[in-house]
């Protein structure tokens, strides 16, 4: 492909609660078996990106556990491969990055030394399959300077946490609000952009010079009049993962046939690390019901409605619904989940009770001793 | 110069016609185990989890899906700069080119192989044994000894030990005897078909015998050291250890993974064993899906009923089927209403709905009584049993049947449907 990725991974919301207390969001793991920057990873590898960058920032051991090596995506490649850039102290500066903008100007090395003359940029909370080269066709057909991705939401979800766009006819942005007190269009941007490479380097070098820092607020939305900023439509399934609530929901998706056909069986796959755990095992007493199970879990009690994420034990007895546990998460006998996201690596005891509500989801962390056999 | 202390040469090449309708098309290295991993991913896990980087896999029959799961070896970690995995087929020379006549023979053709790596031990394994084994200690033993060849062994049960072959040994483990299936056994220690040479040793052997005919281990390249005055000692093996080499026996070391607590555990997390993945996704069981008493890997949908079964990725078992005591192997298809009784089903297959599988009385294989003789059901990759067909007790079926392929609708316990081809 023509064009080179950046992955923005570093940021943190404080809508994710106690959840990103030890990792970043883009590493938040998502569907059982996969963490949410594996999407955008798979995208790009997909869309035959060769070079790809992730800007990784806050908790960013979590995510560089996670990209400890690229092969998993297909980018340990002798043209291109994946860059993880973490901030860090140079001659010019010692800060950390400031913003998407900041981040950016701080790896320009990356952008300049490039060739492709494309640059797709994405964010790493997001759910969802796309082939950025039909962005990119989109996007020269226009003649635009930047592309963004958008999505029509319905009309009954709340926008205002994402960025509100406004397009003409042609399909040009009109109009670009970042969290928006009123909402006054479903139209939200996806947080995935396509521009030409100089472009962005001028761009980026412009917005260094007078101090600002975000790639929004100090680029798409400032000069939404001066540049043809140009919206993409993205019709099929996607997700930001960037609450507890979304995060909640996300998961519960793939409990629909449908998303779990999109993702898990059409073409083209969506890649992740390989854990080599063994097949799940359900022992006598297990009754599990419209469930995600994931490899490594040892199920002994009874599960509905819940994704299991990798190498989970649920003891005897225990009655798990409507709710999402993490991986290597270990339940004692007789307990009850309901409603609950359990954090990773969580020991819940024998006998105990943890219920949330479904529109009030209870985050579980307990981080009990686990004497295992 | 490159110099590796030990490397492995991995016997893959076998057939394994044992195992029936499973290997007609595949190795029996590669044949699928226990829902996720192929059976020569033991050796290559224990090869790489025991410190040895550098291992030749000799492959002859059917090699194409062994191939393309060993690829340059990513799984187990054995792509390396110096080492790694190598395929060693048979080829051809421009004097004479042979196959692959035995085991020793196949290893004598890639003396070149081993040469280039200085080799002061090789480990010969063999690619059809389920079992965790840290070759490191058994070569701290063989130094310890200063033995020529080392023979890791177990006890097996006096009554079965006339199935093996028996090594008879003295006080301090130095074989002195042995007995290939004798009729009354003086001992219960059997050779497992793994062996550390002194590579001088092996060197000198495979060439002073390279003329044998379908040159062995067992049957020339260990009597001959044993006569030779060599020191050869028996290294003995108590943990799990299981030949897969017949359809019970495969059927059956399946079944002990799905023990509450199997005696060959997958889930302790010392000695993992390593696999190529080809599917990622959790598995899905469906609202009205039963579940019990199985083992099922990635990206498997349950809509269906499954006890005591060991299901693979990537298969779906539809509503209303039914599938107990079986092996479902990847990528199958189980139709609605099917039931399916006490089957290995290998890969890509498709059961039609309500088709009913290992139903009926017993009756001995007309096909082949040696290999189909433990009630099973056996069905062959890429087959297809048609809607409704009732298939009784030890029976084998390949390729894809119609309708008109069973009279009345049934295949008679004993019978067989075995077609060329495939949907491949």
């Amino acid at each position: 492909m023509r064009a080179i990725g950046i992955v923005l991974a570093g940021g943190n919301s404080k809508r994710m609660r106690e959840l990103s207390r030890k990792r970043a969001i883009a590493a938040m793991p998502i569907a059982g078996s996969f963490r949410s920057v594996d999407f955008a990873l798979s995208n790009m590898s997909n869309s035959h990106i060769q070079s790809v960058a992730v800007l990784t920032q806050y908790n960013s051991r979590s995510l560089n556990e996670h990209l400890s090596s690229s092969k998993w995506w297909d980018f340990g490649r002798k043209q291109g491969g994946m860059y993880v850039f973490t901030p860090t102290i140079t001659a010019e500066h010692s800060d950390w990055y400031r913003g998407t903008a900041d981040a950016l100007y701080q790896n320009l090395d990356f952008l300049k030394r490039s060739h492709e003359p494309y640059v797709v940029l994405a964010s790493g909370d997001g759910i969802y399959k796309l082939d950025y080269n039909k962005v990119l066709e989109y996007h020269i057909e226009k003649k635009a300077d930047i592309t963004v991705v958008c999505k029509d939401m319905p009309a009954d979800v709340d926008v205002t946490r994402f960025g509100m766009v406004k397009t003409n006819a042609d399909g040009r942005i009109t109009e670009f609000e970042e969290k928006p007190m009123v909402n006054d269009s479903t139209t939200i941007s996806c947080g995935i952009y396509v521009i030409r490479r100089r472009q962005l380097i001028e761009l980026i070098e412009r917005c260094a010079n007078e101090d600002r820092y975000d790639f929004v607020q100090d680029i798409l939305v400032r000069y939404k009049n001066l540049k043809r900023i140009y919206a993409y439509k993205l019709d099929t399934y996607w997700s930001n993962i960037a609450s507890v609530e979304a995060y909640y929901q996300t998961n519960m998706d793939f409990l629909k046939p449908e998303v779990r056909s999109y993702f898990f069986k059409e073409y083209p796959d969506i890649y992740s690390k390989i854990d080599d755990l063994p097949p799940a095992k359900y022992n006598p007493g297990a009754v599990v019901k419209n469930s995600l199970v994931s490899s490594g879990c040892i199920l002994n009690g009874s599960v509905e409605n819940s994704v299991l994420f990798k190498k989970v034990y649920i003891g005897n007895n225990c009655v798990i619904k409507n709710s999402i546990i993490m991986n290597d998460v270990y339940i004692g006998d007789n307990t009850v989940i309901e409603n609950c996201i359990v954090e990773s690596r969580d020991t819940i005891r024998a006998n105990t009770t943890y219920i949330g509500q479904p529109d009030d989801v209870k985050i579980v962390i307990e981080k009990n001793e686990r004497y295992t056999l | 110069m490159v110099r590796k202390e030990m490397i492995a040469m991995l016997l893959a090449g076998g057939q394994g016609s044992r195992l029936g309708v499973l290997t007609q098309k595949v190795a029996k290295p590669a044949v699928s185990f226990g829902g996720k991993y192929r059976i020569i991913d033991f050796p290559l896990s224990n090869c790489i989890n025991s410190g040895v980087d550098t291992v030749g896999v000799l492959t002859q029959y059917q090699p194409l899906r062994l191939n393309t799961h060993i690829g340059i070896g990513i799984p187990w970690d054995l792509d390396r700069n110096v080492g790694g995995v190598t395929v060693l087929p048979p080829y051809e020379r421009s004097k004479g080119s042979d196959w692959y006549t035995g085991t020793a023979n196949a290893i004598y053709q890639n003396l070149e192989y081993m040469e280039s790596y200085n080799p002061e031990y090789v480990l010969i394994l063999s690619g059809d044994h389920i079992y965790k084994m840290d070759y490191e200690v058994m070569l701290e033993y063989h130094k310890a000894n200063n033995a020529d060849v080392t023979i890791a062994a177990m006890p097996v049960p006096m009554e079965e030990a006339s199935r093996f072959g028996i090594l008879i040994t003295d006080d301090a483990n130095r074989i002195t005897e042995f007995e290939e299936k004798p009729a009354n056994p003086r001992s219960n220690l059997a050779s497992m078909g793994i062996y550390i040479f002194s590579w001088k040793v092996l060197k000198e052997a495979l060439i002073k015998l390279k003329d044998e005919p379908g040159c062995d281990f067992g049957k020339h390249i260990i009597p001959y050291c044993h006569n030779d005055g060599r020191r050869i000692f028996a290294y003995e093996y108590n943990g799990y250890w299981k030949d897969v080499g017949t359809l019970g026996s495969y059927w059956e070391a399946n079944m002990e993974l799905i023990d509450i607590i199997p005696e060959f555990n997958l889930y302790e997390e010392y000695w993992k064993i390593y696999t190529k993945s080809e599917k990622i996704p959790p598995q899905f069981i469906s609202a009205e899906a039963k579940v019990g008493k199985s083992i099922i890997g990635e990206g498997t949908e349950i809509y269906g009923e499954v006890t005591n079964s060991v299901i693979g990725s990537g298969v779906v078992i539809e509503k209303g089927a039914v599938v107990r005591d079986s092996i479902i192997m990847q990528d199958s298809v189980i139709e609605a209403d099917a039931v399916v009784d006490k089957a290995i089903v290998a890969e890509d297959v498709r059961i039609g709905a309500g088709a009913r599988l290992g139903v009926g009385e017993y009756a001995p294989s007309k096909y082949d009584p040696k290999v189909y003789q433990f009630d099973l059901v056996t069905v062959g990759e890429h087959s297809v049993i048609p809607a409704g067909v009732e298939i009784g007790k030890n029976t084998a079926v390949s390729g894809v049947t119609e309708a008109s392929d069973y009279p009345d609708g049934k295949l008679e316990s004993g019978g067989y449907i075995v077609k060329a081809g495939g949907n491949v």
